[in-house]
């Protein structure tokens, strides 16, 4: 019972009891096999049912994929889900990128507060970000048009953010709401750059640009490569910034609809469960597609 | 000196300046939406489509600001029900967070820092759980739900999100650098018992990590829509953002009601922010720097 006296072998610390650690790790063990590995066990047959509510069920097969990729809906979806994460990764992350190599300039002044401005709005949840910008996006009295008319006369106040540019609205806000996170984790890897490497490039007289170029950049990558995944990711998974900025809707002619918005549509409001498990499994497995090519694509310019 | 330096020398003195209005500028674009919608959360609608901000009149800085009213916010609290959204969402965020952050520092530690057959196999459990897609659970979650008879129970929400795959790795992360095993079993070998080890050396070692996570995953759940929205029904048990979506429905043209609703939501998240901001971004950033 009393612990071993302390000797020079490896085996001389006293041992855990063996169940210490599966005591630890049971809450997770057991939220996880019920909530997370059941159900995935369980979309693996509602995909192949059809259902009408929780409760009625009908075996269909592989029917609902067939019907999902014949679905010109769904392509909306996708089209559009592709151009909002296109979006993302070559609008905001540079963006985002830039405002970060901004602030990390030596010597800046205000830096903290600089950066907490731009950082706060990533506190302000998805639906509180949507039911803000769906009244600054009205025409005639929301935000952005009074604005710019009082700004730019010739700047048409009936313009139709939400009618007819629904994408670009979309990407607007998302920035907003963005820029300030992504930029967060650039200035935590902009400190990981070496500072003698860049002092060395400047004295041999390489250029601002290639300096980053070859100094930063390669220094940065790997934290880039991590934003760039975590935001096309997160893009592929957008549903209430759109729904609630379209009034729960997939607004005018489908504009924007997004994947999971198609999903919820069918498996909430609709109350096919066994579908929206079939789109679920197609959105799981675009994003394992993209997992996989960005770790060969990124683990390529690694080695550049 | 070479020749180029000269032009060189006036860029030199005006990037400073040019840095700082590329930031003020991006700063006050940050800024605009919020500050729009605080003025309008206390105008009324004559002042909220006759003017951007706050009214132009004859008091200080030329704004009417004894037009200004909080009449919004009282028919938000009294009329309308606000309040009790607003308790919803305290009580939701505080009990979720601190049980995902107890859970996840739990499962951490367990991967972390014991020696034991199963460790690899539950380590690469955990990480490919961080593939799966939140979207595809939802259906069969709520299916699940529906069997348990948890549709329309705050369990039936808080339960599933008490041990998020995500946690536990950061968690396990934290242990691994910041933990040294010689204290855990030092410890040990003066008789402390594992949970006593766990809560009195351990926890207290990776604080940072558990201020930040409590944190995150506060605002997680205090921002969630699609959850609260799938599973609960009766409109008393809503938290802000499924109560704040459907006044919206009812009152859409109702700006000054909409956007004060909107300020009552986010203002409690802000302000806790505020006051552990530093805590929170390294906690953030923390898992992918360190990796």
């Amino acid at each position: 019972m009393s612990a071993a006296p302390p000797s020079p072998s490896r085996r001389s610390v006293r041992a855990f009891p063996a169940w210490a650690p599966w005591a630890f790790i049971a809450p997770f063990l057991v939220v996880f096999c019920t909530f997370v590995i059941w159900p995935l066990i369980s979309s693996l047959v509602l995909a192949m049912q059809r259902t009408y509510g929780p409760g009625y069920t009908r075996f269909v097969g592989l029917e609902n994929f067939a019907f999902l990729l014949k679905d010109p809906a769904f392509w909306k979806a996708v089209r559009n889900t592709v151009v909002f994460a296109a979006g993302s990764v070559f609008i905001q992350l540079p963006l985002s990128l830039g405002l970060a190599l901004l602030l990390n300039r030596p010597g800046l002044r205000g830096r903290s507060i600089y950066r907490l401005a731009i950082f706060s709005p990533s506190l302000v949840g998805l639906v509180f970000v949507g039911i803000l910008f769906r009244l600054v996006f009205e025409t005639r009295t929301g935000l952005a048009n009074t604005l710019l008319h009082e700004l730019f006369p010739a700047f048409d106040p009936e313009f139709p953010w939400l009618q007819t540019y629904v994408m670009p609205s979309l990407i607007l806000a998302a920035l907003w709401l963005y820029a300030g996170f992504n930029m967060v984790y650039f200035l935590a890897a902009l400190q990981n750059v070496p500072k003698d490497l860049l002092e060395a490039a400047s004295i041999d007289g390489a250029s601002p640009w290639q300096r980053f170029r070859h100094v930063t950049l390669p220094a940065i990558m790997p934290v880039a490569g991590f934003v760039v995944l975590l935001s096309t990711i997160g893009s592929f998974q957008l549903f209430e910034l759109p729904w609630i900025l379209l009034d729960n809707s997939a607004g005018p002619d489908d504009r924007g609809l997004t994947i999971v918005m198609y999903l919820y549509q069918t498996g909430f409001i609709t109350g096919d469960l066994g579908y929206a498990s079939a789109v679920g499994w197609v959105l799981a497995l675009m994003l394992m597609g993209i997992a996989v090519f960005q770790r060969l694509f990124l683990s390529r310019a690694e080695e550049l | 000196m070479p020749p180029a330096s000269q032009p060189h020398a006036l860029l030199r003195r005006l990037a400073m300046p040019l840095i700082h209005a590329a930031l003020i500028t991006f700063t006050a674009l940050t800024m605009i939406p919020f500050a729009w919608m605080i003025a309008a959360a206390f105008k009324t609608r004559e002042d909220f489509l006759r003017s951007i901000f706050l009214p132009a009149g004859d008091g200080f800085l030329g704004i009417a600001w004894d037009r200004l009213t909080v009449e919004n916010f009282v028919r938000l609290f009294t009329e309308l029900g606000i309040g009790r959204a607003l308790l919803n969402s305290i009580f939701l965020a505080s009990v979720t967070s601190l049980g995902a952050t107890l859970c996840c520092a739990m499962g951490g530690y367990a991967l972390a820092k014991y020696r034991y057959r199963a460790r690899r196999p539950l380590t690469n459990l955990v990480l490919a759980a961080l593939i799966i897609p939140g979207p595809l659970l939802l259906a069969p979650g709520y299916q699940l739900l529906y069997q348990l008879g948890l549709l329309d129970t705050y369990a039936g929400l808080i339960l599933p999100a008490l041990a998020p795959a995500f946690g536990v790795f950061l968690f396990r992360q934290a242990m691994l650098n910041s933990v040294p095993q010689e204290l855990i079993e030092a410890a040990r070998m003066d008789g402390a018992g594992e949970f006593r080890i766990f809560f009195t050396l351990v926890l207290p070692l990776v604080r940072p990590m558990v201020g930040a996570y409590l944190m995150i995953t506060f605002l997680q759940t205090w921002n969630n829509f699609i959850n609260p929205q799938v599973v609960l029904q009766s409109s008393e048990l809503f938290p802000l953002s499924v109560a704040i979506n459907s006044l919206r429905g009812m009152y859409g043209t109702d700006y000054g009601l909409i956007m004060s609703g909107t300020l009552v939501s986010i203002a409690p998240v802000m302000c806790l922010f505020l006051l552990l901001q530093k805590e929170f971004i390294s906690g953030l950033t923390s898992g992918a720097v360190k990796g």
